[in-house]
């Protein structure tokens, strides 16, 4: 339990952490004298967007799959305190 | 329904399978290009997060007004399924905005709105987890207002000047781009009626094993 508040805790912390990181401003970059159409990007600073999209893609599916096994693995521990219960009932009912 | 379970968690899987390949085949959007394609999957996981923060509010509301047992138990799951599909809203869109916005983040009025709301639905289940006797009350008041936050965050977009797209974006979607986005909403709503059934089940059991405990210690 205290375990587990200190975990909480200590996420909670690191989220407000990161969210105020955020909130600093980047330094203003200097003033632009012309624009560059976006062909003539140099490589090192285009973004490619096959990354980012697999890793959307990829992290909806992990989300879910973990999501569905910590479900079952839930049901399983709740089963097996059940059967557990119903177990020591029945003996007791059957010595009384 | 239970005999359902199997078969309908391996259909909304397969649609799961299938919607990709949709997406793949659907036309590349004209300014954003391949990266708009993270859209499909975005935009059902934040509608499939507003429908659970609804049944979560009117489930709770119900157990505040009339006690009800089973409305706190679906209010219960519906609320983590907020957490799973608010936390998927949150990853996908800042890996969009990296390409359209060159941000991962902006603080305006849809993004921050939304990260609000899915932190008032995680304090909801901390308070439930860590709030000792009688914290289902509290929780549920904290629902509420969850539950208060969505409308606000839907309409946000038209409401203050944003860089997030407007509410207009999906009933204005090209005809090539409608089929794969409402196979994939189809896919999020089916797997989140299973999940939500499958949880609510957990709850229930639960509540067998506490009465359980309560007839052995009686004896």
């Amino acid at each position: 339990m205290r375990r587990g508040v200190t975990v909480t805790f200590l996420v909670m912390v690191l989220t407000v952490s990161a969210a105020a990181a955020f909130v600093q401003q980047p330094a203003q970059p200097p003033s632009q004298g012309e624009f560059v159409p976006v062909k003539e990007l140099p490589q090192h600073e285009q973004l490619p967007a096959a990354p980012l999209l697999v890793a959307a893609y990829g992290f909806v599916w992990v989300a879910l799959l973990v999501y569905l096994f910590s479900i079952w693995r839930r049901l399983s521990r709740v089963g097996r305190e059940m059967d557990e219960l119903s177990r020591r009932i029945a003996e007791r009912e059957r010595r009384a | 329904m239970k005999r359902a379970y199997g078969p309908l968690i391996v259909v909304a899987m397969l649609m799961f399978v299938v919607a990709p390949v949709l997406v793949a085949r659907a036309p590349f959007e004209a300014t954003m290009g391949m990266v708009q394609k993270i859209f499909y999957y975005h935009v059902p996981s934040a509608m499939v997060m507003f429908l659970s923060a609804f049944i979560c509010g009117v489930a709770s509301a119900i157990y505040l007004f009339k006690g009800t047992p089973r409305a706190d138990r679906v209010a219960f799951a519906a609320g983590e399924l907020v957490a799973l599909f608010g936390v998927i809203v949150l990853v996908t869109g800042p890996l969009w905005a990296r390409k359209a916005w060159g941000v991962w983040w902006q603080w305006d009025a849809r993004l921050t709105s939304t990260l609000l709301m899915w932190m008032i639905f995680l304090a909801y289940l901390l308070v439930r987890r860590y709030g000792g006797p009688g914290a289902e009350k509290l929780a549920a008041a904290m629902a509420l207002f969850g539950m208060a936050n969505v409308p606000f965050v839907y309409i946000s977009v038209n409401i203050w000047r944003t860089v997030h797209p407007t509410t207009r974006v999906v009933p204005t979607l090209a005809p090539s781009m409608k089929g794969p986005f409402w196979f994939a909403v189809a896919a999020f709503v089916l797997l989140y009626v299973l999940l939500l059934t499958l949880r609510i089940g957990l709850e229930e059991r639960r509540a067998q094993v506490e009465h359980l405990y309560l007839e052995a210690d009686e004896g």
